[in-house]
């Protein structure tokens, strides 16, 4: 006992909570057994023993589960309870958190479905986010179904009448008996690593819930799930979903429906393609229309109405300012010749010239200024008469007085 | 448009939609909206082809010693006949 470690109460559930919470059994365990002490609180949650002739076991069914029970559970009614083992901590005592519950009547094969497909779900094969959309004109449609069936016929029918030019490439495969998940496994494989094909139909036509069991299969799912392209599922059976419709991208309820899924019809694909043409046409054409319009508006408007006439009233204003031109100067140079004949007029009248032309002349000591008196001279003095035309030489011969005038 | 060759039909109709809707709002200058017409003229030509390109084969997909290969079929009793 020396060295013993003392655990609190608290750290041996706790040790022992991990030790139950890391079994893998214990984490989806099926237990069959008789209710007994069903107590419903208020709450909304189950509470109930489930026993045998040596043993009990606890149970309780929380309210998020409980409210979609499909039978209604009383006490001495028979059950299998799906569910995991944990401990309560505060009392101490483990019990089963039941998820699932099933008439005990329900066969192995049911119970072990309903598990794979609680496994293939918390996997996440089945999440709606991962649906990928069908495409609206696949080049080629793969089939995964047997080539002898009605089912093939079908949906090569209803192909044929949506989009004839359609290809269609057919992966044979048996769909029922033990061969069947694997051929129809590796038919989905084929189809999407062959190139070209946009989507896939995988199915056949109804059949009772045993005939289904390929379509049930783990394999079959995977093979849906890893598949490159989209997978429609087309079982053909309306009462139970098949782990096929569960994990396809689509679920049809026929092959048929598959292939009308699958399929679009040509004719409405040419005539939304016609419609988007035409509008495209229209909206061009508007928008030309509009274009053209504001042109117009633009050549009408002041600016630019009649460009040529805005020149025109340019030129004449040019022209006009030329002949301005032309008047002032031509005022200017005539005023300037009247006064140049004015001054020769005036010029002419003032000059001695004249004068000696009419017969006067002027006297003058050679070389000197004109004589105006007679004194300025004496006798024997040699003086100029400058006449009109040539000039004498005069010797002075007498002065007379100032008073005689001639 | 360059890469029209690769476009998948519904990406190319969605394209063409855009454009259309483009054309007929008040948004674009003249010269944008010639070349967004042109290239609606080319998607609705790309659009056509590719209705009309497929064949409309019916072939199955068989495995023949590792070789996987494909061949032309048909439906035996022919198409609409009860068997």
């Amino acid at each position: 006992m020396v060295g013993q470690r003392v655990l609190a109460v608290r750290e041996l559930t706790a040790y022992l909570q991990r030790m139950i919470g890391s079994d893998g059994l214990l984490a989806n365990v099926w237990v069959k057994g008789e209710i007994s002490n069903l107590r419903r609180p208020a709450s909304g949650h189950l509470y109930f023993t489930l026993k045998d002739q040596v043993a009990a076991l606890r149970c309780v069914m929380f309210q998020n589960r409980s409210r979609n029970l499909n039978i209604s559970l009383q006490d001495g009614l028979e059950i299998v309870a799906r569910g995991h083992i944990a401990i309560y901590p505060r009392d101490g005592v483990y019990q089963l958190y039941v998820a699932e519950v099933f008439p005990a009547g329900v066969g192995m094969a049911t119970l072990a479905l309903k598990e794979l497909a609680a496994r293939l779900e918390r996997e996440g094969l089945f999440a709606a986010e991962r649906k990928r959309p069908l495409p609206l004109l696949p080049r080629r449609v793969g089939l995964v179904t047997s080539l002898s069936g009605a089912a093939l016929r079908d949906m090569v029918t209803v192909s044929r009448r949506r989009f004839p030019g359609i290809d269609l490439v057919l992966a044979p495969a048996t769909v029922q008996g033990d061969a069947a998940p694997f051929e129809l496994s590796r038919a989905l494989e084929l189809l999407g690593n062959l190139g070209g094909v946009d989507v896939i139909i995988i199915g056949r036509g109804g059949g009772s819930a045993e005939d289904l069991s390929a379509f049930n299969t783990e394999i079959v799912a995977r093979a849906i799930y890893a598949c490159p392209v989209p997978v429609i599922a087309a079982v053909g059976h309306e009462t139970d979903l098949t782990l096929a419709d569960l994990v396809a991208d689509r679920r049809a309820p026929t092959p048929s429906a598959a292939a009308e899924m699958a399929v679009p019809v040509k004719k409405e694909l040419e005539e939304r393609l016609e419609v988007l043409s035409l509008r495209a046409r229209k909206g061009i054409e508007h928008r030309l229309q509009m274009a053209r319009a504001k042109l117009e508006r633009l050549i009408k408007s002041r600016g630019l109405a009649r460009p040529e006439q805005e020149l025109y009233y340019r030129q004449q204003y040019l022209d006009g300012l030329e002949q301005r031109l032309q008047t002032s100067w031509q005022r200017q140079v005539t005023s300037r010749e009247q006064r140049l004949q004015l001054l020769t007029a005036r010029l002419e009248a003032a000059s001695p010239l004249a004068i000696l032309s009419r017969g006067y002349a002027v006297c003058r000591r050679p070389g000197g200024p004109s004589l105006r008196r007679s004194l300025e001279v004496v006798p024997g003095e040699r003086v100029e008469v400058v006449l009109s035309e040539g000039r004498l030489q005069c010797e002075v011969k007498d002065v007379e007085g100032e008073t005689d005038c001639v | 448009m360059s890469e029209g060759i690769n476009l998948k039909f519904e990406e190319a109709l969605q394209q063409l939609e855009g454009i259309v809707r483009a054309l007929e709002g008040e948004n674009l200058t003249l010269e944008e909206a010639l070349e967004r017409y042109q290239e609606g003229v080319k998607l609705v030509r790309l659009c056509r082809q590719r209705l009309q390109e497929v064949e409309g084969k019916l072939q199955a997909i068989f495995v023949q010693e590792g070789e996987v290969v494909l061949k032309e079929i048909s439906l035996s009793g022919g198409e609409g006949n009860g068997n």
